[in-house]
């Protein structure tokens, strides 16, 4: 088109400007604006905090891993402990988690009687709903005990692995500890979400692999894993971003050590949100500032993480 | 290679309600035919039970006899996954896996039997596989582009390409052109013609033409009333159905005079 003459011009049509509409599309906008004015709140506001005590730091944030900031002198802290601490934590349940969940949601899709599966649904929901300190009461006061048989096999049989390597923390309570518990808590969501993307697989996809001669669990690999695969991905990191921030349960099961060690078996490490969990009360001098920058530190974290997942979700879209 | 298909008193029934009954036909090797009649007759029903597909359904379950050569399909120790290996579905709706390339979705269902293919082979059997479903030379260069990107009518022709490349006896069609342009349904009745060649075939459809045009024999279906279940009411040859068919029935049907 070169020209244009306004009397042929299409005018956009006018609708009638209905109350009801204008008040729904007013708050929905608005509450997404909200959404994105917390976030950037959220982070201006720790970045403000964190400045009087990063400035002050006579050490190296992120290579330091001691902490000494409960000071108005000459503060030395750093960030690299707490954060190693914290992706070990989270991963390793992020290992132990996605696996039995996926199985789980498998089987409550595929495999269980009805009865059944939606019973266990029932049940998995239900564990997302315990609060985490109960989760930690069980760590500490029950799960420690047990686990320290099985520790001690692991680092027989498999001590040749560094991760696994003795000695043995003889009170259990160690990373994997930790781990194990986190894995629980974040089995529900990883789960929940995984069942409703198999559930979602098109019979007319099931139905191809299984015209192929494919036995159930081939049709599970051909046709349900990949097409759940976002589903699975996207469960995984909302669990990792639970891992990643849990406070309470990895505060009460830890026994704390400022190092960086990937020996899981061993008392050591410490993850952010736990430091500032057990800090804060004492926290004097650059202190609370400090343990700030340290949240600072989780809060990218998460936000990394979270852009990876979406990024390989994105990544396979072409097939999707 | 191609077989014959021998049903005898087969009865069809969804949980308490039988939905097709007592159905008894042989189906020649070598040879198309084309199942039709209403919709709802049973007829999509029956098919599914050839390869046991049906089974697929909650609380289906069949009586009777189904033959494949001198084997029966519902032996007691009988898989039903070796029975589908040895039957190939095509569905109404193309359904190549999604996230698949083009190249994968053809050795999809060959590469279950043997996991291990040596490059080469596999490479051969999706260029004989995507021929013999006259699909190559339009997607010989884009081999690895996923499946889900062509056309409808390609993509079915993929479906058959990938059915066909686990080389069955048998392939039973269901409706394999009804969500496809004039077009694409004539590219799939040429593949059909062709396919004849090497297979059993068996098509459900809703377009009479389509059964006079590509068939050899046809089955017409039809229900004894509303409720009541899905009765094989007449098969002969396709040229003696569609100009002399001997129960008045099947000569409302063809005629468009149905009831």
């Amino acid at each position: 088109m070169t020209t244009t003459d306004p009397s042929t011009t299409a005018r956009e049509p006018q609708g009638k400007r209905r109350l009801g509409d204008l008040l729904f599309a007013g708050s929905a906008k608005g509450s997404g604006i909200l959404i994105l004015l917390i976030l950037a709140g959220v982070a201006a506001f720790l970045i403000g905090q964190s400045f009087d005590s990063l400035s002050a730091n006579t050490a190296n944030f992120f290579t330091t891993k001691e902490w000494d900031a409960n000071t108005r002198d000459a503060p030395a802290f750093g960030v690299a402990a707490l954060a190693f601490g914290t992706v070990l934590a989270a991963a390793t349940a992020l290992v132990i988690a996605t696996p039995i969940a996926v199985g789980i949601a498998l089987f409550i899709v595929y495999y269980a009687p009805r009865r059944l599966a939606s019973i266990l649904g029932y049940v998995v929901d239900l564990l997302a709903a315990i609060p985490s300190v109960v989760y930690g009461l069980w760590g500490i006061g029950w799960l420690v005990k047990q686990l320290g048989p099985f520790y001690t096999s692991l680092e027989q049989y498999l001590g040749w692995i560094p991760m696994f390597a003795g000695p043995v923390s003889t009170t259990g309570r160690t990373m994997l500890s930790a781990s194990i518990v986190l894995a629980v808590m974040i089995l529900p969501i990883i789960t929940a979400m995984s069942r409703d993307v198999f559930q979602q697989v098109p019979q007319a996809h099931r139905e191809a692999s299984l015209a192929l001669g494919a036995t159930r669990w081939e049709m599970i690999r051909m046709a349900v894993i990949p097409f759940g695969r976002p589903g699975i991905i996207g469960g995984a990191m909302l669990g990792l971003g639970r891992a990643l921030g849990e406070t309470m349960a990895v505060a009460m099961i830890l026994s704390p050590q400022l190092v960086i060690s990937w020996m899981v078996l061993q008392s050591g490490n410490q993850t952010i949100a736990a430091h500032i969990a057990l800090q804060y009360p004492e926290a004097t001098g650059y202190g609370v500032s400090a343990l700030i920058s340290a949240g600072l530190v989780l809060f990218a974290i998460t936000l990394v993480v979270n852009m990876g997942a979406r990024f390989i979700v994105a990544r396979r879209k072409e097939f999707a | 290679m191609a077989k014959r298909i021998d049903v005898s008193g087969l009865h069809v029934f969804y949980g308490d309600f039988k939905a097709v009954e007592d159905v008894s036909m042989t189906i020649e090797p070598r040879s198309v035919t084309a199942f039709i009649g209403s919709s709802g007759c049973g007829k999509s029903t029956f098919l599914r039970t050839l390869n046991r597909m049906h089974e697929v359904t909650p609380g289906a379950r069949v009586q009777g006899k189904v033959m494949l050569d001198d084997q029966d399909v519902y032996g007691p120790d009988v898989d039903p996954v070796a029975v589908r290996r040895e039957i190939g579905m095509v569905f109404q709706r193309p359904n190549p896996f999604p996230t698949m390339s083009i190249y994968d979705n053809v050795i999809a269902g060959a590469k279950l039997n043997n996991q291990r293919m040596p490059k080469a082979k596999a490479d051969d059997l999706v260029e004989r596989s995507l021929r013999g479903a006259n699909l190559w030379e339009e997607v010989k260069d884009r081999l690895t582009r996923p499946g889900a990107g062509l056309s409808g009518g390609q993509q079915q022709r993929l479906c058959i390409a990938r059915a066909i490349a686990v080389e069955p006896a048998v392939l039973l069609m269901d409706e394999p052109c009804s969500a496809l342009d004039p077009i694409s349904t004539l590219a799939i009745e040429d593949l059909i013609a062709k396919l004849k060649e090497n297979y059993t075939i068996v098509i459900v459809t809703h377009n009479m033409q389509q059964a006079a045009r590509v068939s050899d024999v046809t089955a017409f279906f039809n229900l004894a009333g509303t409720g009541k279940p899905g009765r094989l009411i007449e098969m002969g040859e396709t040229n003696k159905i569609f100009t002399k068919p001997e129960k008045k029935e099947t000569e409302n049907y063809i005629t468009g005079r149905f009831g």
